[in-house]
């Protein structure tokens, strides 16, 4: 198991060494330029070169990528050749030069934004998705299982973006259980829980609900899978009780491919948090990457907000792949 | 004189879109301890339902089951069949024990070997996870795992098909039951890890002096282990006996014609197997008369198409011979050639 | 070679590399390691052994299905081993096989007059008298009704399934049937109505049968010849009365003695040989003799030293060192 681990660490390092240089070689392949963007309306060909120079973008891909992966560990130093130097610590993600700030501070500002709505998404959607999914299994052909039926098919036709709005309609608009003026106000967990609620509640079951429905029919045909086959079988010969058998063997069998796809559906999060943040007025990832891309076309986020989305990914599934290990001893090998 | 399991007029059937499935009808058997059961049918038989109605493994809700099976236990009989679901529960694993056709899909994928056995111990015995596991390793040696202490971790795919079966049999064995059901145990295996695991269960039972009924396809299994024989055909019995009197003076056409369609290892020479033709019956709609009458090559040397239109009952044919056929012992035994002396 | 041989197997290899990602970890499986036997012209020739000797995939490599690793196939005086899958078309019209799944075999969704005639489309044939004329002259030709020419799979049981296999397989007029455990799968009163369907034919199309199976009593009624398998080797090669009332190789010896002979007073008198332990893996067989890990007889000779296999007499091959004695029965 530990030679597993480590082995899956190596190749996940390696993974996103690669990752990283590709953001780097594909945003060095579109043609805009940056330095020319920053330039004011008096722009020289000398300016643009300064600028691109301020911007350390007068160097090989290959080059920049070095200089950005030595400033996640090292800290960095910016604007080189301009006015002022401006350090970063580590880890420097880069530095915006529209908004004057260190990137690093600017994702540490908005990610705890986002990782509320997708963790609290992830959670929703997860207890109601295999909760739901097993009371369907138990009560087969029976009331609660056509009405999970009935939720799932609501759930999935219903994207993401209809029901967020539908959430704003009525419940902040027309039945006031969230005061407009409050609508994507941060607020820390830790020190003012139902104000956090208040905010990240309807969000996070926006998000989770297509996610829930689909959870919920995957649990249920799982679980109704699992308990056809022999071993199961063999649990009630040897004298266990439902409730034991339920527990401890169909669900460790039903619910150790629901782990694969939830963390994989939990790094992909992301892509939908973009259309949540912006209903419900979310300043999070999604806010910012999107705006860095629309508005500013500012590089360092973009580049760092690609670069985070897609470690994301690359880390949930070594989550996966280990959780997936420990829980199937077939897989270990 | 009682036996220590009693089936009397066991009817196992599950209502389908198609209609009743009458898998097992009207069946009654015995078997004492010490003693093996061999029942025997082709796949649709009914062979294996009534055991699983015994081990109470049949969901109630959508199985109808009628009859009774009882356990003569020291304190009191118990009716397997109309005692409560939690009070069968309570003798599964305990008292009766059941081992399936194909070990590895009936061994939980997820847990160790040892975790598996060690659960179905401590659920008749006080003791912690570590008693547990000690007990496991224990039984894994009894049956015949070589360094039980160091596999007793080990998955069930880590193990070869017969040592995946004697995990099974550990694992029933664990609480020394008094009844082992053994469903197809050797199908599944090669005929060297067969013949290993045959012995196994043979030994067991000495030692712990246990009742077993073997389910099986296999008339050569039957011939090796067995005391007694039922063998089934379209979910009846058409013939039960000690188990000379079913091999060499068989009262019934199906058991005869099965006898002679197998062919033997230690039989020689290029002579044509004697094939039943036709198909087995459905379990739906069985037909008028007697179950095997449209495969029956004697049905002409019966008076009148009484075969075709009367069932025929199970009959005392000679002393604890019973058999379904309205043929006399005479004629049959004419017919089939089938009297020898042992 | 012999003429009157349809098929001849030289130092046949089949290696499967198994696992490991990046091409690491990856492992060979010898599973058939140089195998030598004929078959002749209307002979029957059973391949025994136990799972994972390596029979079935003798008869998919036999068949083409999977490329040998090295040694010839000499089919009709004809090296195929080597033939490239276009020119195994042609060849292929005349060597069959028939599977032991009769319902995985048959596509569900085509009736079975479609599934036979598949054969004539795809080798672009024209029976004369039509398609339909002889797909019912197959049908009635392995006993099933010619009228249920447009029934689907499912409407038939599992023995009449496997008839349809058969048809399907002597639809292009073959002259070698590969049989891959073709009656494992029935029930046990089905059985001997196929072994008898597979006598007859033989008998009247003058077929040769590889007939691989693991169950010795089928193999012992339908064989000419046997030969034994064990961890990709042959052990063994006799005409079958000599195997089954003197073998030679200690591990055929046990295999006969496992199986259960239905007779009780047989079974009562009966000594078994009960082999120990399990097969090897054959990933990492043993040195030498591959089944010394278990032979009862071993010495230090079976493990430095593999026996090849020599003819001990005309109709009797044998891979052993130390062989069992001749038994006056």
């Amino acid at each position: 198991m530990l030679k597993y681990v480590t082995r899956r660490l190596l190749y996940t390092a390696i993974l996103l060494l690669i990752v990283s240089f590709t953001i780097f070689y594909i945003f060095d392949l579109i043609p805009v330029d940056p330095a020319r963007l920053i330039c004011s309306k008096q722009c020289t060909p000398d300016l643009v070169e300064a600028n691109r120079h301020r911007l350390g973008l007068d160097v090989s891909v290959l080059e920049q990528w070095w200089r950005f992966i030595q400033g996640l560990f090292q800290g960095r130093t910016y604007g080189e050749g301009g006015v002022e130097d401006i350090y970063c610590g580590a880890p420097s993600f880069g530095y915006s030069f529209n908004r004057h700030e260190c990137v690093s501070t600017i994702i540490a500002d908005v990610f705890p934004t986002t990782l509320s709505l997708t963790i609290g998404a992830f959670v929703l959607w997860l207890s109601v998705g295999v909760s739901l999914g097993v009371l369907a299994a138990r009560k087969k052909g029976k009331f609660a299982d056509r009405a999970s039926n009935v939720f799932v098919l609501v759930g999935t036709s219903l994207p993401t973006f209809i029901t967020g709005i539908l959430v704003v309609l009525f419940i902040v608009l027309k039945f006031h259980l969230v005061n407009p003026l409050e609508l994507g106000d941060w607020k820390n967990p830790i020190t003012d829980p139902i104000g956090w609620l208040r905010t990240f509640f309807f969000p996070c079951a926006t998000l989770a609900l297509a996610y829930a429905a689909t959870y919920t029919r995957f649990t249920r045909s799982n679980v109704l899978e699992i308990s056809s086959e022999d071993y199961i079988r063999t649990a009630r010969a040897k004298g266990l009780s439902e409730k034991v058998i339920l527990r401890k063997h169909t669900l460790r069998a039903a619910l150790a491919p629901i782990v694969t796809i939830a963390g994989l559906d939990f790094a992909g999060l992301l892509g939908g948090a973009i259309i949540t943040e912006g209903i419900f007025g979310l300043s999070g990832l999604g806010k910012l990457s999107l705006k860095a891309v629309l508005e500013t076309y500012d590089l360092p986020i973009i580049v760092a907000t690609t670069l985070v989305g897609s470690a994301f990914v690359v880390i949930m599934n070594l989550i996966v792949d280990v959780a997936y290990a420990y829980l199937d001893p077939r897989v270990r090998t | 004189m009682t036996k220590f399991l009693e089936v009397k007029n066991l009817s196992v059937s599950f209502p389908t879109e198609d209609g009743l499935v009458k898998a097992s009808n009207d069946v009654s058997y015995s078997v004492d301890l010490g003693k093996t059961l061999a029942i025997v049918g082709e796949s649709g038989s009914g062979k294996s339902v009534s055991n699983l109605a015994i081990m109470g493994l049949h969901n109630r809700a959508t199985t109808q089951i009628s009859g009774s099976a009882f356990l003569n236990l020291d304190e009191s009989p118990i009716d397997v069949i109309s005692a409560p679901e939690e009070t069968v529960r309570r003798l599964r694993g305990k008292v009766m024990s059941m081992i399936f056709q194909d070990p590895m899909s009936a061994l939980h994928p997820y847990f160790s070997v040892g975790n598996q056995i060690a659960e179905a111990w401590s659920l008749y015995n006080e003791g912690s996870k570590r008693d547990g596991m000690k007990r496991a390793t224990e039984m894994l040696d009894l049956v015949g795992i070589p360094s039980a202490a160091d596999r007793v971790k080990d998955f069930p795919h880590q193990f070869s098909g017969g040592m995946r079966q004697r995990v099974m049999i550990a694992m029933a064995l664990v609480n020394n039951p008094k009844l082992l059901i053994a469903d197809e145990p050797t199908t599944a295996l090669d005929v060297t890890v067969q013949s290993q695991i045959l012995k196994l269960i043979q030994e067991i039972q000495k030692e712990f002096n246990m009742a077993v009924i073997l389910i099986t396809h296999d008339l050569g299994v039957v011939a090796e282990v067995a005391d007694n024989v039922c063998v089934m055909y379209g979910g009846k019995i058409v013939e039960t006996s000690a188990i000379d009197e079913i091999f060499y003076r068989s009262q019934h056409p199906y058991t005869t014609a099965l006898l002679e369609s197998i062919p033997r290892v230690d039989q020689f020479g290029s002579h044509r197997l004697k094939a039943i033709s036709g198909q087995p019956p459905s379990l739906i709609g069985l037909p008028k008369g007697c179950s095997f009458a449209p495969r029956c090559q004697f049905v002409s040397h019966v008076s009148g198409n009484r075969c075709t239109t009367e069932d025929p009952e199970l009959t005392e044919k000679a002393k604890d011979h019973f058999a379904r056929c309205f043929l006399s012992t005479e004629q049959i035994h004419s017919l089939t050639g089938r009297n020898v002396k042992a | 070679m012999n003429s009157e041989n349809i098929l001849e197997l030289r130092g046949l290899q089949k290696h499967f590399k198994v696992g490991g990602a990046f091409g690491r970890g990856k492992t060979l499986i010898k599973a058939v390691d140089g195998v030598d036997f004929t078959v002749g012209r209307g002979e029957t020739v059973g391949l025994v052994g136990e799972s994972g000797c390596g029979k079935t995939t003798v008869g998919r490599t036999v068949m083409k299905i999977y490329d040998p690793t090295a040694g010839s196939i000499i089919f009709e005086g004809e090296d195929i081993s080597k033939l490239s899958r276009r020119e195994m078309k042609v060849r292929r019209s005349k060597m069959q096989m028939i599977f032991q799944d009769p319902y995985a075999s048959l596509n569900p969704r085509h009736t079975v007059g479609t599934i036979i005639e598949a054969a004539f489309i795809i080798h672009k044939i024209e029976p004369t008298g039509g398609r339909v004329k002889a797909i019912q002259e197959l049908l009635e030709m392995v006993g099933l009704n010619p009228e249920h020419i447009n029934r689907f799979p499912h409407e038939f049981s599992g023995g009449q399934r496997q008839r349809i296999g058969i048809a399907r397989a002597l639809a292009l007029k073959p002259h070698l049937i590969v049989a891959d455990e073709p009656v494992s799968a029935l029930d046990v009163s089905i059985q001997a109505q196929v072994v008898n369907l597979l006598d007859d034919l033989q008998k009247e199309l003058g077929l040769s049968y590889l007939f691989v199976a693991h169950d010795l009593s089928v193999v012992q009624h339908i064989s000419d010849r046997v030969v034994v398998m064990y961890l990709g080797k042959v052990m063994e090669i006799a005409t079958t009365i000599e195997l089954f009332a003197n073998p030679r190789h200690p591990y055929t010896k046990a295999l006969l003695s496992a199986v259960p002979i239905p007779d009780p007073i047989i079974e009562r008198k009966r000594e078994r040989i009960i082999l120990t332990g399990d097969l090897p893996s054959p990933a990492n067989p043993p040195t030498g003799c591959v089944f010394s890990t278990r032979c009862w007889k071993v010495q230090d000779r079976c493990i430095s030293e593999a026996p090849v296999p020599i003819q001990i007499s005309p109709n009797h091959t044998l891979a052993c060192h130390f062989p069992e004695g001749t038994s006056n029965s």
